[in-house]
């Protein structure tokens, strides 16, 4: 082609497009709301049409404290990726490990929940609708929690093994976007369960 | 160095044992491989869902006919729909997407090579899957059975209750497999088109097949997801006890109504939108004239989107909504065929005055023009709420959504396999056996789909495994039938072109259309490298401003 003359302009020489990781993170996303939104509207839809009970109202408390733990760890995750862009490779490794421990301190507090929900109150998903509803719409954040966490050791072990610099740091970036969505969903949950549907 | 890579290839090919190029094939993670088993994935199953199709004609070609039992019946309609949208056009248009947009658009490959690879093993095994349950239905003590509720499988008839064993999860399963893998391959086309053009490819230089398959796959983001979440809330209430569209407990059955339509109507244009892509680009080539109105051709189709997210509960007049939804369902569905319309007149504003020339893509393209507008036609009928509360659920709306699949999609689909069959294989397809696989296929297409309109006006419901005699509906039934026959008679005719032309067609050479796109600036076949050095473009039509640097469209923009 090169060897043919044509009249052609020359190319832009600033030609540059998105990271292919950030748009394929965000389409995700955008995919995933899709999914959370369905189970948001079937919650809201469903709100006070059990037949039987125990209601939202009855069993429900709400996790201020562990609702506190995963919102800060967005926090900490975004100057995670700060530093470690910064080349400051320690500090990283130790606001990703805070991460971590904040986001596998959410998921306990999920677990206690369930358990006293179970234990204490008799619910579970096939007690009533409240039941079917809050499992698969708090289960389902959990899940993505859980994913989010084990990505987010798989990098502290490579981290740990010394192999993320700042030249990795935009495919850090993703992640990180990853886990802002996990949160930002809480608070729509968060919302949607223990606000709006008590 | 174009012929060069084809002699690579051919070496490459005629020493290799054939386990070698199996294993080479499973573990590809080439964008053009991918693209091809992709569709001959897709080809497979359009065979088989044919097939079904033809069983429930024959059954239905005389009044009280015994050919299968109504239980056979019920599966032959679920395993159809479901095999026909899935595991057919789904792929079909994810091969054509992958095969083409990285082409199109100068890329090496997809953005996420080994991520594609995984999205064709997932649909491919969501198919398996599907057909697994005629084995494996009511597990392997009691004899299978194919899923049978049909392919909305709406509640409560999918539930533990209704539809008994496993029928319904393998049903639900394979959706929500190949739904996954249709995400993750709709996230891997934007990436490619938002971050991998070649150098002076801006968006509004694209071609229009890469700009519509990036909104049909934004459309995939967000109705593919609804469904996998309607799937998922299926299987709680199936195997955890859930009560999600259990109405005893208080849940609602028009819920899974609305969640599956979220999905159901926008996978239409999910389908028909990369059929626009494909006569966006052959008849401009066919008729010698750059496409009319290109930003307008975008827009509209970007319009299309929107609306088509908010026009869901037109397939729900029947079930008795509130006559605000009815209202708001009518507007936004009609609204829906302005910007069709105003591409229907783009592509006639295309071949206007144009040096048109007919050959057979171009032939399927013309069919696909006049058989769209028309199914257009019937849709706006239907959308009108009162006319659907008499003929919803009947064999016009049958009629009317083959005529979308059949006389749009499919039409649209074989111009371009015609086209870009030189591409793919390096040889033309035969364009007699060409010629007379459309004439046979519109002869059969109209005297099966014309005629079903009218049993359904007469009141023919659909999905009944047979009727009584005398109500009129014997000799269209039976001229129906007789219709599809002639159609299968001209697939076979296609299926013989694919396969003789691969051997003994005609030498294509890079470029036999004379078109304009990038992907006819190399080989064909293409080299796994696609361009040996990263195209560089300045105008819409970059291989028409190689041919004439005297007078290029570079100098227009």
């Amino acid at each position: 082609m090169s060897t043919i003359a044509t009249p052609l302009p020359k190319p832009p020489l600033d030609w540059k497009l998105p990271y292919r990781g950030k748009v394929g993170m965000t389409c995700l996303i955008i995919a995933e709301s899709a999914i959370f939104t369905i189970f948001v509207v079937a919650y809201l839809f469903y709100l006070g049409k059990s037949v039987t009970g125990p209601t939202p109202r009855e069993v429900l408390e709400t996790p201020i404290f562990y609702t506190i733990c995963l919102l800060s760890s967005s926090l900490t995750i975004h100057f995670a990726g700060k530093l470690l862009e910064g080349g400051r490779r320690g500090g990283f490794l130790l606001l990703w490990l805070v991460t971590i421990a904040l986001g596998a301190l959410f998921l306990y507090g999920t677990g206690q929940e369930w358990h006293r929900l179970i234990y204490q109150h008799g619910l579970t998903i096939s007690t009533n609708l409240f039941g079917t509803t809050y499992y698969s719409l708090v289960g389902l954040h959990a899940f993505h929690v859980t994913a989010g966490l084990i990505m987010l050791t798989i990098v502290l072990l490579f981290g740990l093994a010394g192999r993320v610099g700042s030249e990795r740091s935009h495919r850090v970036e993703v992640l990180s976007l990853y886990w802002h969505f996990v949160d930002a969903v809480w608070v729509v949950v968060f919302t949607v369960v223990y606000v709006l549907g008590r | 160095m174009s012929s060069d890579a084809i002699a690579i290839q051919t070496a490459e090919a005629a020493g290799q044992p054939w386990v070698a190029t199996l294993h080479e094939w499973v573990t590809t993670v080439d964008h053009k491989r991918l693209g091809v088993l992709y569709i001959l994935y897709a080809l497979v199953f359009l065979v088989i869902g044919g097939l079904e199709a033809t069983v429930m004609r024959i059954q239905l070609m005389h009044p009280h006919n015994d050919f299968v039992s109504p239980q056979v019946f019920n599966r032959m309609f679920t395993m159809h729909g479901t095999t026909m949208i899935f595991f057919v056009a789904m792929p079909i248009m994810f091969g054509f997407a992958n095969y083409l947009v990285p082409l199109m658009i100068g890329a090496r490959d997809m953005a996420f090579p080994r991520l594609n690879a995984f999205s064709f093993w997932l649909t491919a095994f969501g198919g398996f899957l599907l057909y697994f349950s005629f084995l494996g239905g009511s597990g392997l003590y009691g004899a299978g059975n194919a899923p049978d509720v049909g392919w909305w499988a709406y509640a409560p008839l999918a539930s533990r209750a209704f539809s008994p064993g496993h029928s319904s999860d393998y049903w639900t399963i394979a959706l929500l497999a190949s739904g996954f893998g249709s995400i993750a391959t709709a996230i891997n086309v934007i990436a490619t088109i938002v971050s991998m053009r070649c150098p002076g490819m801006t968006l509004s230089r694209m071609p229009l097949l890469a700009w519509l398959n990036l909104v049909m796959s934004g459309m995939v983001l967000l109705a593919i997801s609804p469904l996998s979440a309607a799937q998922i809330m299926l299987l709680v209430d199936r195997y955890l006890g859930g009560h999600f569209f259990d109405t005893q407990a208080g849940g609602s059955a028009t819920l899974w109504m609305h969640f599956f339509w979220i999905f159901g109507h926008p996978e239409v244009y999910v389908l028909i939108i990369p059929c626009f892509a494909f006569a966006s680009e052959i008849i401009p080539v066919f008729s010698r004239k750059p496409i009319f109105g290109y930003p307008v051709m975008v827009g509209a189709t970007v319009c299309i989107a929107f609306v088509s997210m908010s026009v869901w509960a037109h397939h729900m007049f029947t079930i008795g909504m509130n006559s605000y939804a009815n209202s708001f369902f009518t507007i936004t569905t009609m609204a829906v065929g302005v910007p069709t319309g105003i591409k229907i007149f783009n592509w006639l504003g295309t071949m206007w005055g144009g040096n048109i020339q007919f050959k057979t893509p171009m032939l399927f393209c013309i069919g696909f023009l006049f058989q769209f507008l028309i199914a257009g036609l019937t849709g706006i009928m239907l959308a009108s709420s009162p006319f659907d509360w008499q003929l919803g659920g009947s064999y016009f709306v049958v009629a009317h959504f083959h005529y979308v699949i059949v006389g749009g999609i499919l039409f649209a689909l074989f111009g371009a396999f015609y086209y870009w069959y030189p591409k793919i294989t390096g040889r033309m397809l035969n364009e007699r056996l060409g010629k007379l696989h459309f004439w046979l296929f519109v002869i059969g297409f109209h005297l099966t789909f014309d005629l079903m309109h009218i049993p359904g006006l007469l009141g023919m419901p659909r999905r009944i495994y047979t009727y009584e005699p005398g109500r009129g509906w014997d000799t269209l039934n039976y001229l129906v039938t007789i219709g599809a026959f002639i159609q299968g008679t001209a697939i076979l005719v296609f299926v013989v072109n694919l396969v003789i032309s691969y051997f003994k067609g005609a030498k294509a050479g890079n470029d036999p259309w004379d078109a304009w796109t990038l992907e006819w600036s190399i080989s064909s076949p293409p080299p796994v490298y696609n361009y040996a050095a990263l195209p560089t473009v300045a105008s819409r039509r970059p291989l028409w401003d190689l041919k004439h640097p005297e007078d290029p469209d570079s100098r227009y923009e």
